[in-house]
């Protein structure tokens, strides 16, 4: 098929940018997008032009690495998926496709498509742990049983691959989904009980500093984000939170 | 011989980490702060190596080439991972582990290093359940096992699909931990580009910011390469875009042996390659072999129906159908090990049984396991006399929770359902057993110079037994290298901070942006992945599932060529002190077309069949693997010495106390 690109070019973080048309022929069904994106980066080198810059790496949908806001959706228009595991069958011949990267202000560009997500890694290392020595010096790990429902549902939060699509689907570029869904994990668990209090409370608060948004629950993380992340999660941390401001 | 010093402590098998660790010298916790220690990589191995070394005082310094730590290719183990807790009773132990690591990696690794993993592996899970992994569970909330490949009993853990995602979480926020106290200084988005040498000892690196192409300077007083496996120089296999041998490579050119190249993992169930526009290729977890059964049709007039589409894979009868695995291996049946399982996949398809447009296909159904998992459910569901489509339904949702993320990824790769027609696989290159050349203590043959994880070579052997990576790699970050390094480092505490305005740093600095002028001044013919899709194509074919001498001394010609070729006119455009992708694929393939090289050449001097390296001169009447004890029973580690082809071989010869050689059966 025969494919109409507007792609956002941006030489480096205090470039302006702009989208740039390219049209590409032979693009097939089977393909990854990111292969399509490939071969128009082959095309471009061989005409002695930059390629596009984006980021990937697993290209299986796990690392979170891949991002991508295509036709205005994160990860586009397919669901549960992320861009790397979208294939160009559910495009058709002579589409125009728009490929911005991530927008949020806490998710500067740094060229092209490529955005800054550091700002999730700061809120985990806000509190996104459980303060155990690794040095082996533990419990059996069979002396606490946990309901197998609470570990599923702390399994499923933690499946969050931090790809920073809940972000991009929000008019707000609110972050409580990706937050959430960490505090989650810990908080559904025995062994997040502990520290509890000072967890919610330091990530929500490194949370705000990164300058994302506030939460008006229009839910359009929840659809867009490719691991199916619940809005449960919020729910959750808003609770855990308000404990953590009543205990103090 | 004798320069290669293994260092495996001496006495009764069970005893000797023990006793090493009582043994080895300590630096106490004053001292470990004015130590700095560089982590590259961070990984399962690299990551729990850097917050362990943290905790432990030590000042550290982390490296990655992706945006976050948490990004490495760990993440995308499905399985699990296995530990000799014997939670299911089944008469597992440590030494079962053991051995069965032992005679899985086809009698080619160490018996020392092998039992110091089995005997760790326990601890593991334990500091990882303290860790809050949500490993699954069972009603009664214990953790739960499944069974992997090569072994006999339930000893692997998991957490659904995402095992390697969610202990490399865990990885990762002990690494938060740390660095929100400061001890941790994580460089992400930097490439290492070269080991710096003081003194013979390993003592920084040059690393290139990725984002604004600044080239650095770290020094320190140790150095952990932990940085993957060389699979990518297939160009199609299932690691990450990014995974590379770079920083193995660069070490291996300061003096560090390269043990083994030529042992890779060719793993059984990947989807197929369907086109050449294909970047990468996708893994189906091995655990899907606890279920699903594979088979290709008994007759050739089938799989030829089958591949024009004119015969559906389900219309095939029980009685058409060869499940060959079952059919040749009765004990192990579709759980034997990733090796042989992949020869007999290419045994199949290359006699013509094939069952996709390529013919490189073989079905993994998952029929029957749906049927007896729904009668199962119906059963204890309170279902009197059940219909099939409710049975099915109910067999449905039982294989959906176990394997439901994998499936979905299936049905969005291939555009079908594979809870209603089998799944089609086909080996994919997964993981390198070779690696870096290191003692008992994780030392190279450089000083100071760690690796740990797939990066090093210690305990697979020949072939690596399935959910083993990700013990190996916890194995080494947590328990081992924090002890062993300190041995080294206690000699480094009066040795104060190591300056970078030194001729070795300024040296190594400007050979770094040398080879990246050198890269962007190609004639400026082709691409960089125009080079490495060649030179994958030159591996898969010559060094690939089965070898012989005639065609790896082609591979070896056609490599050198390539690279000379590549050299002179590869196209690199941008430029060197911004943000170049290019750039950054044209520095890790060049090290690819090296390697690749020493690679064929390690595989012709082998001269028989173990494990993943497939001779096809040496070969049993029933085409299984033929070992040669007698001759080859040693590691191989090879020096460089300039081109791959000069490299200078060493063997480190393997002592077995414990286990007796024997023919590998899985029958």
């Amino acid at each position: 098929m025969k494919l109409y690109l507007k792609i956002w070019r941006q030489k480096d973080a205090s470039a302006p940018g702009k989208i740039v048309d390219y049209t590409l022929d032979g693009v097939e069904g089977d393909m990854s997008f990111l292969e399509m994106l490939d071969i128009l980066n082959e095309d471009l080198i061989s005409k002695g032009e930059e390629p596009v810059e984006f980021d990937h790496d697993c290209r299986e949908g796990i690392c979170g690495t891949c991002s991508l806001q295509i036709n205005g959706e994160p990860h586009g228009p397919d669901r549960l998926v992320t861009t790397c595991q979208l294939h160009m069958r559910k495009f058709n011949d002579g589409d125009t496709i728009v490929i911005e990267p991530f927008r949020a202000k806490a998710f500067p560009v740094i060229k092209d498509l490529i955005v800054d997500r550091s700002a999730f890694d700061r809120i985990q290392q806000a509190g996104g742990y459980i303060s155990v020595n690794t040095s082996g010096n533990t419990i059996d790990a069979n002396t606490i049983p946990i309901n197998k429902y609470d570990a599923d549902e702390a399994m499923d939060a933690a499946t969050c691959i931090g790809c920073g699509a809940c972000v991009a689907a929000c008019k707000n570029a609110s972050a409580m989904l990706f937050t959430s869904a960490k505090v989650s994990q810990f908080a559904l668990l025995p062994q997040g009980q502990v520290e509890a209090t000072e967890r919610v409370q330091n990530m929500v608060r490194q949370m705000d500093l990164e300058g994302f948004g506030n939460c008006t629950n229009t839910g359009a993380c929840e659809v867009e984000c490719p691991k199916g992340i619940s809005l449960t999660n919020i729910a959750r941390m808003n609770r855990e939170y308000l404990a953590a401001t009543c205990k103090g | 011989m004798g320069i290669l010093d293994s260092k495996i402590p001496s006495g009764p098998l069970a005893n000797k980490w023990t006793k090493h660790k009582n043994d080895i010298n300590l630096v106490n916790p004053a001292n470990k702060r004015n130590i700095d220690i560089i982590v590259v990589g961070t990984g399962l191995a690299g990551g729990a190596a850097a917050a362990t070394l943290a905790e432990l005082g030590y000042n550290v310094k982390t490296f990655c080439y992706q945006d976050s730590p948490r990004r490495a290719h760990s993440i995308a183990a499905q399985g699990g991972i296995n530990a000799a807790k014997n939670y299911q009773g089944d008469g597992d132990s440590n030494y079962r582990l053991f051995y069965d690591t032992i005679k899985g990696g086809d009698y080619r690794s160490r018996e020392g290093n092998v039992y110091r993993l089995a005997e760790v592996s326990g601890n593991i899970i334990d500091q990882c359940v303290a860790q809050g992994v949500p490993f699954a569970r069972e009603y009664g909330g214990m953790l739960d096992n499944r069974s992997f490949g090569g072994v006999l009993v339930s000893r692997t853990f998991y957490a659904k699909g995402q095992t390697g995602q969610q202990l490399l979480l865990g990885a990762y926020a002990a690494m938060n931990r740390q660095i929100n106290r400061g001890k941790i200084q994580a460089f992400n988005r930097h490439e290492m580009m070269d080991l710096v040498l003081v003194d013979g000892k390993a003592r920084g690196i040059i690393a290139r910011d990725l984002v604004s192409g600044e080239i650095e300077r770290h020094s320190a007083h140790a150095v952990v390469l932990a940085t993957g496996g060389y699979g990518n120089v297939f160009f199609l296999s299932t690691n990450a875009m990014g995974s590379n041998v770079m920083a193995a490579w660069r070490a291996h050119r300061k003096g560090a042996f390269f043990a083994n190249p030529c042992f890779t993992q060719i793993h059984p169930t990947c989807i197929p390659v369907s086109g050449d526009h294909q970047s990468k290729l996708t893994l189906m977890s091995e655990s899907l072999r606890n279920d699903g059964r594979i088979w290709v049709p008994k007759k050739k007039e089938d799989a030829i129906a089958i591949r024009e589409g004119k015969l559906k894979p389900t219309e095939l009868s029980e009685e058409d159908r060869d499940y060959y695995l079952e059919r040749r291996y009765p004990a192990f049946g579709n759980l034997v090990p990733r090796d042989v399982a992949s020869r007999a996949a290419k045994e199949r398809c290359d006699a013509g049984f094939g069952v996709n447009k390529t013919g490189e296909a073989v079905f993994l159904d998952f029929a029957s396991a749906i049927e007896r998992y729904g009668k199962e459910k119906a059963l204890t569901s309170g279902l009197k006399n059940p219909d099939k489509a409710t049975i099915t339904k109910l067999g449905e949702e039982v294989v959906e929770a176990k394997y439901g993320n994998l499936f979905q990824m299936y049905e969005k790769i291939v555009d079908q359902n594979p809870y209603k027609t089998p799944m089609m696989i086909y080996p994919a290159v997964h993981y390198t057993m070779g690696g870096l050349w290191v003692d008992y203590n994780l030392q190279t043959t450089i000083p100071g110079c760690y690796s740990a994880g797939e990066a090093n070579f210690s305990d697979h052997g020949a072939n690596r037994l399935g959910a083993s990576a990700l013990m190996q790699g916890l194995a080494d970050g947590y328990f081992v290298l924090p002890y062993t390094i300190g041995d080294y480092l206690s000699d480094d505490i009066r040795t104060g901070a190591i300056p970078t305005d030194t001729k070795e740093f300024e040296e190594a600095e400007q050979q770094v942006r040398d080879r990246m002028e050198k890269l962007t001044s190609g004639s400026g013919i082709h691409s960089v992945d125009y080079y490495h899709k060649k030179l994958g194509k030159i591996m898969w074919n010559k060094c690939g599932m089965a070898r012989n001498e005639k065609e790896l001394k082609e591979a070896i010609e056609e490599i050198s060529a390539l690279r000379k070729d590549f050299w002179e006119n590869v196209k690199v455009p941008g430029s060197i002190d911004s943000k170049n992708q290019e750039l950054e694929k044209a520095g890790r393939v060049a090290d690819f077309l090296e390697l690749g090289e020493l690679f064929a050449k390690d595989a012709l001097h082998r001269n028989e069949s173990c494990g993943g390296h497939f001779r096809e001169e040496y070969q049993t009447e029933e085409g299984e693997a033929l070992r040669d004890d007698k001759n080859f029973k040693y590691v191989a580690a090879w020096e460089y010495k300039g081109e791959p082809k000069d490299a200078a071989l060493h063997k480190e010869d393997l002592v077995y106390e414990n286990i007796e050689l024997k023919t590998r059966s899985y029958k």
